[in-house]
């Protein structure tokens, strides 16, 4: 369950103050879907890192209830850019969030092993990150966050990077993850057809400072088409609320 | 160049060039006082070695070389690595970096030799003195330039400790450019060791300084190639270490 209320967040740097999100309210309950959309710099990612716990709300409050009991974390996050740790082979990788003590080696690489094979990467233990391509990397940065088993997974527009056809199929995977694990999803991400494709419910945030702009349910039956002809007024009306910058 | 052809080039050039040095005294162009033929240099190194002189000064230059490596790179890489985390100790040390820094690890030769005389501590002194300002610097740049993404890594999966990103991320991270900067003061530290010795610690360079008074050239030779071959040797065996520890890099 995660709830926002009147969350804002401001930055000092260099003694100015920049105000990226103000007045943001937002309940998420378990197992649900969310992906956010918004244009470049509306504060997508730092909304992320307010719920990751990684930087404290200048306003409002972010209650986040989440178990961490064991080995497990709360909260989750798979980057962008995967961020893999270069020196650590796969296992290595997959297994970073277990290493707090609570856990032994040998379970912890059983966990990495059954993350790996979750997201459809067995035999790929002993491998280096630059061994791979962009989307067999950020399918090992998945099973880096899934292997820790959070109730709240956070993408960071963690498909942006790789092709089409790749994208595509990440996305059926992470459809069908989500539907077996019923973790929370917030995914943050620029593509319209995306978001619609994946979420239980799209908001955007769009201003500056952001602010939530509209919070849309998407209660099309899965497993969904991409070209569903249903979805088309919806996509219509994004596009709208978030003006025509943002079109993918 | 084919493999074959490129070695028996690098040989006969070798061996020109030992043929050109047996020539010059034998032909009598240069004195062999002054430049002892290549031809004496093994007996001269037996003597050496049977003499026991050898294997001495060998054991004690290397304990010198050792103990100065050590003490020199684990106070450079832990102060340089900690300057690296904090600003605030980076600010506080500005000064006196900016005043140590500059000075010549040779120009500080008399206090040490006031500090601790013509002894084997004041050699080490010397050759710490030289390794810690490399290890300092390369351990600082190497800390400041890790991506700050994959420190939030560390964060985000839990690791909020200075300490356990220091473990878990900055240092692996750091690992490539704080190992060149040891390899730079492997190099380093010979040349202390050998200065150092030269002003009369005793060693392999205080050896060898004493065949030259003696104009005894030939053991001269043995020794410069005895420190030549423990600097290749060394120098090779940190390769296959740094190559081993950064297998990651392929």
């Amino acid at each position: 369950m995660i709830s926002l209320r009147g969350v804002g967040l401001t930055f000092a740097r260099d003694g100015e103050q920049t105000e990226v999100l103000r007045d943001l309210d937002l309940d998420v309950a378990p197992g649900r879907f969310i992906t956010v959309l918004g244009p470049s710099g509306v504060g997508k990612s730092t909304l992320l890192r307010v719920i990751a716990g990684l930087l404290p709300p200048s306003a409002g409050e972010a209650k986040v209830n989440a178990r961490a009991e064991g080995f497990r974390l709360p909260v989750a996050l798979v980057f962008q850019d995967a961020r893999l740790l270069p020196w650590r082979t796969v296992l290595t990788n997959v297994g970073f969030g277990l290493e707090h003590g609570k856990i032994g080696q040998s379970e912890r690489h059983d966990k990495a092993r059954a993350a790996l094979a979750l997201v459809g990467m067995p035999g790929f233990e002993k491998r280096y990150p630059h061994e791979m391509s962009g989307g067999q990397r950020q399918r090992v940065a998945l099973a880096r966050a899934l292997a820790v088993d959070p109730d709240i997974l956070l993408m960071d527009e963690p498909f942006a990077a790789v092709d089409a056809l790749t994208r595509e199929s990440l996305q059926d995977e992470l459809v069908r993850i989500h539907a077996t694990t019923h973790k929370t999803v917030i995914f943050v991400t620029h593509s319209i057809t995306e978001a619609v494709y994946l979420a239980d419910e799209v908001i955007a945030i769009t201003g500056k400072p952001g602010r939530l702009a509209a919070s849309i349910p998407i209660d099309t039956p899965r497993p969904r088409r991409r070209d569903d002809p249903d979805n088309q007024p919806l996509i219509a009306r994004l596009r709208a609320i978030l003006g025509e910058e943002d079109s993918a | 160049m084919t493999r074959t052809r490129s070695l028996t080039l690098g040989a006969l050039g070798f061996f020109a060039f030992l043929g050109l040095w047996e020539a010059l005294p034998a032909f009598n162009i240069v004195p062999a006082s002054v430049l002892p033929p290549p031809s004496a240099l093994p007996n001269a190194f037996w003597r050496e070695v049977t003499s026991g002189i050898w294997f001495a000064g060998l054991l004690t230059s290397l304990r010198n070389y050792l103990s100065g490596l050590a003490i020199g790179s684990v106070l450079g890489v832990a102060l340089g690595v900690a300057t690296g985390m904090s600003v605030t100790l980076e600010s506080f040390l500005s000064w006196v970096v900016r005043i140590l820094r500059p000075i010549p690890g040779l120009a500080w030769v008399p206090f040490a030799i006031l500090w601790f005389g013509i002894d084997p501590a004041a050699a080490i002194f010397i050759i710490t003195t030289g390794v810690f300002w490399i290890c300092y610097f390369a351990a600082l740049g190497s800390v400041r330039a890790v991506d700050r993404d994959l420190i939030e890594v560390a964060d985000a999966f839990g690791f909020r400790s200075a300490h356990q990103k220091l473990i878990k991320v900055i240092l692996p991270a750091a690992a490539p450019g704080i190992l060149i900067g040891l390899r730079t003061a492997l190099g380093q530290a010979w040349m202390a060791v050998v200065a150092s010795e030269i002003f009369g610690v005793p060693g392999l360079g205080q050896r060898m300084m004493q065949a030259s008074n003696l104009l005894a050239s030939d053991i001269v030779v043995i020794y410069m190639a005895t420190m030549a071959a423990l600097y290749g040797l060394i120098d090779t065996s940190f390769v296959m270490l740094q190559s081993w520890v950064l297998r990651w890099k392929r």
